[in-house]
This record gives structure tokens, sequence and C-alpha cells, in this order.
């Protein structure tokens, strides 16, 4: 999508508001959970209850990491189930999809990496890849099959001579968003640099030219559009994650 | 056993401590959980239904789910203190049975034209049942909310109760069942008052005719 630099539209603002409103309702959710729960409690201090329910999310993240085992496979179905049609979703509406030329599409690399080469979709198609149909489930609770193929991650990391003892994966994308993942279930055999859905390069609704497909976690862990990714000790965070949604999001 | 009636007024312990303190957190416990569980349920309803905003807990989805994940700690963990000291203790066993169909037929016909009685500790059968579905259907909550929660490493779980979507339905029909036992848990206190207080104090004192006396 061109946009002239330096003009804002109200759409582009919208996300930001939204998001803006998303973490003020967290404050005043968490201080009515005070008031109703917590009698006794300093009352006017809703920011207790929010450091119990963030500390809460933290101690979720470490069980959800001894849970994770780098064998277990996410259910795999025929291609029958695929859901038909699968649903867009995203922090913004289908009208702001970005539009991303796979031309000139690079993805950077950087972080606790040897080689810091931008990748292009040609290289990446020259990688071995891999299929799927798994069970993308979303934090809202509805779910849909789909099929994916493209680069195993773990051959990525491997790639670029990635510091596989780093903790963390961090993506930037083309739409703003952004996301992290823990480096085992990075290495997950199920773990994918998709870069097609169904047999076809990924449509721009669902991410082109690349998406993270990991079925071992949540949907929003599955960033689209990705631009940037890099290996880090430092938790980068993420869109959802930094306004409350638990970072580990395991399934 | 039948006591004589000469002890008019006297003072039993029917609620031992380790009931009271499990009762009233998974009261807090499950209060989080329902509240919270609604307002999950409100980001993709799977049923012609929306809870409104004051029955809800968190605010948000992410605010509901951070309750919802961090109360099931304090839910599970009453929990098996709760179901640990009812079998180790048997309490269950000397308040729970025996209990027949019949039983239950008879005390629900008699509570449906108030001639029921009601003995400080001794839970009549539909009582009993009552008490036994709602620890069922706790136990099926916690399985399909562990299953939902992790798919793929506690897949055998989900394998147990169906698909993901039909692992959904399995936990709304838990959580209904608990709502329906605690609504009707609410209206019995409300027609008996006299045994808030004894849920409290664990002591209640007894009528003046002969009674069974009960210990737990």
């Amino acid at each position: 999508m061109k946009r002239e630099p330096g003009l804002l539209s109200a759409r582009d603002l919208a996300p930001e508001l939204k998001r803006v409103e998303r973490r003020l309702m967290l404050k005043t959710g968490l201080s009515l959970g005070a008031l109703t729960m917590l009698t006794g409690c300093n009352l006017a201090d809703g920011d207790m209850t929010d450091r119990a329910l963030f500390a809460m999310l933290r101690f979720n993240d470490r069980v959800q990491a001894l849970l994770f085992s780098k064998t277990r496979l996410a259910a795999t179905f025929p291609a029958s189930r695929i859901t038909n049609p699968f649903k867009f979703n995203a922090f913004y509406d289908e009208d702001d999809v970005p539009d991303i030329d796979g031309a000139t599409w690079k993805m950077e690399v950087s972080g606790l990496v040897q080689d810091k080469t931008p990748w292009t979709l040609a290289r990446l198609r020259a990688m071995p890849q891999e299929n799927q149909i798994t069970r993308h489930i979303c934090v809202e609770g509805w779910s849909q099959i789909g099929e994916w193929s493209g680069v195993p991650l773990r051959l990525f990391l491997q790639k670029i001579g990635a510091d596989t003892r780093a903790k963390y994966v961090g993506f930037k994308c083309a739409d703003r968003y952004y996301s992290s993942i823990d480096m085992e279930s990075a290495l997950h055999p199920q773990t994918i640099l998709a870069l097609d859905f169904i047999g076809k390069p990924l449509p721009a609704e669902f991410g082109f030219p690349m998406r993270l497909r990991i079925p071992t976690k949540l949907g929003f862990k599955n960033p689209k559009h990705i631009a940037a990714l890099y290996v880090t000790n430092d938790n980068p965070g993420g869109y959802w994650e930094d306004q409350g949604y638990n970072w580990f999001s395991g399934s | 056993m039948a006591q004589t009636g000469r002890s008019k007024g006297r003072v039993v312990t029917v609620h031992p401590l380790v009931v009271r303190i499990t009762h009233w957190i998974s009261a807090v416990a499950i209060v989080c959980m329902v509240m919270s569980g609604w307002q999950i349920f409100n980001a993709a309803p799977f049923l012609p239904l929306v809870f409104p905003p004051w029955m809800t807990l968190g605010g948000w989805l992410g605010g509901a789910i951070a309750w919802h994940l961090a109360a099931m700690w304090l839910l599970v963990a009453n929990g098996i203190v709760y179901v640990g000291y009812g079998l180790a203790a048997r309490h269950f066993s000397r308040s729970f049975f025996p209990l027949s169909a019949r039983s239950v037929w008879g005390d629900f016909r008699s509570a449906l034209t108030f001639k029921l009685g009601h003995t400080p500790g001794v839970y009549n059968a539909v009582q009993k049942l009552l008490y036994i579905m709602v620890l069922l259907f706790g136990i099926l909550a916690v399985l399909s909310g562990l299953a939902m929660w992790k798919p793929v490493q506690l897949q055998f779980l989900a394998a147990i109760l169906g698909s993901y979507p039909s692992v959904r339905w399995v936990h709304f029909v838990a959580m209904t069942g608990i709502v329906g036992f605690v609504v009707i848990h609410l209206a019995l206190v409300i027609l008996v008052p006299r045994t808030l207080p004894t849920m409290i104090t664990g002591r209640a004192r007894l009528d003046p005719e002969p009674e069974i006396s009960h210990e737990a």
C-alpha cells in the first residue's frame, strides 16, 4: 500500500486507538476485579491486582515451557477437513492488508546469527519445504483447519548460523505487527516459515509473502507479512502480548 | 445413632475446618472462573448468547484470560486439598453415601411439599446427589479446561473429550452444571438461613428432638 509520508489518516490511527483503549480496559477491568474479589485489600490500588495477574502470566509462561515437548506433534488432518472458507483475522480490517511486492520483498535477519544477509523469496523457495494440515486455534476460542507449506524454522536457523542457545526468536511484520517465540518452540519440527496456503502462494490476507506457522501456539503467535527475523536473549514481547495476552500461549 | 432429646440446644461441630476453608476458597475461585469464563465466551460465542458486562470479570479478553488462568491454580490446588481430605478422612463416604435412587426420589418429593426436615450436618439424599454431581462437573470442567489450554501437550485429554470445538462444549456444559448447582445451593441457603453461619463457624445447635448426629 502506497502512502504519502507524513500524512496520517483516521484509518491509520484506528488500530492504535483501539490498542490504547484495550490497555485502558485491562486496567479498569482489573480494578473491577480488585473491587469484587479483593475486599480487604487497598481497593483504590488496582495496580496491585494488575501486578499479581502479570506475575501469574509469567508463572504460566514457565509452566508452559515445562509442559512443552520438543517431539510432541500437533494433530494433523486429511485435506477434506480443511476449513472453507478460511477466515481472515487481524487487528485491522481486510481492506488494510499490506500490499507487498514479492519480487522486491526481502526479509532482514539480525541478532545472534552469523549470516545476516537478507532473504529473498527465491532463496526461501530453494530451501527444503514442509507441508502440514493443522488446526489454527485463536485465543478467542474459534479454530479452523488449514494447510501450510514452507521452510522449517529449525533448518532456517541452522542455515543462518543462529545461536540456538539464545532464548528468543523475534518477528517484525510489514503490517506493524510484531511477536516472538521461545527457542524450544522455534526448533519444533512443525514450526515453519510458511510460503504457501493450500498449495498456492499465501494470499495477501493470510500473510503474503511469508508468515510463521506454529501449530503448538495460539493463532496470534503466527505473525503474517514477516519483514524481519531476529535472535535475542531479551524477550521482544509482541503486539498482543504487551497488552496482556499470555506471552508463551502454547497449545 | 439416635440420641436422647435431653440435650436441647447442644452445639455440635458439623463442618470440619478443612471443609469450611476449602468451601470458601472454592466459592471465590468458582466466582472468578465463571465470571472470567463468561468474558472469554463473549469473544467468540458459539451460542446466540452474550453475557452482559456486569456479569463478567476482566474487562476484555486478555484481562479475562489472565484472571481465568490465575484463578485456575487456586481452584485446582484447593480442589486437590478438598478431594484428598474427602477421601483420606472418609468425609465423602460418610457424608455422601449410602445413596439410592429411591431415597433421592423420596427426599425430592418431600422437599417439593416442604415436608423435608433439616438436621445440621446430615445431608438428605437430594443434597448428596447434588454434591456428588457438582464434584463431577468440577472435575469435568478442569479436565476439559486443561484439554482446551493444552490441546497439543495434553492431547490424550482432548482425544477423550472429542475434538477442540467439542471440548469447548464440554467445558460449557460443565460450567452450566456448576452454575446450576450454585443457584440451587444459594436458594436452599435462603430457605434455611441457619446453615450459613454453620458453614463459617462449623457449629450448629441441634434441634430438641432426637437426632442423628453426624461427625465427619
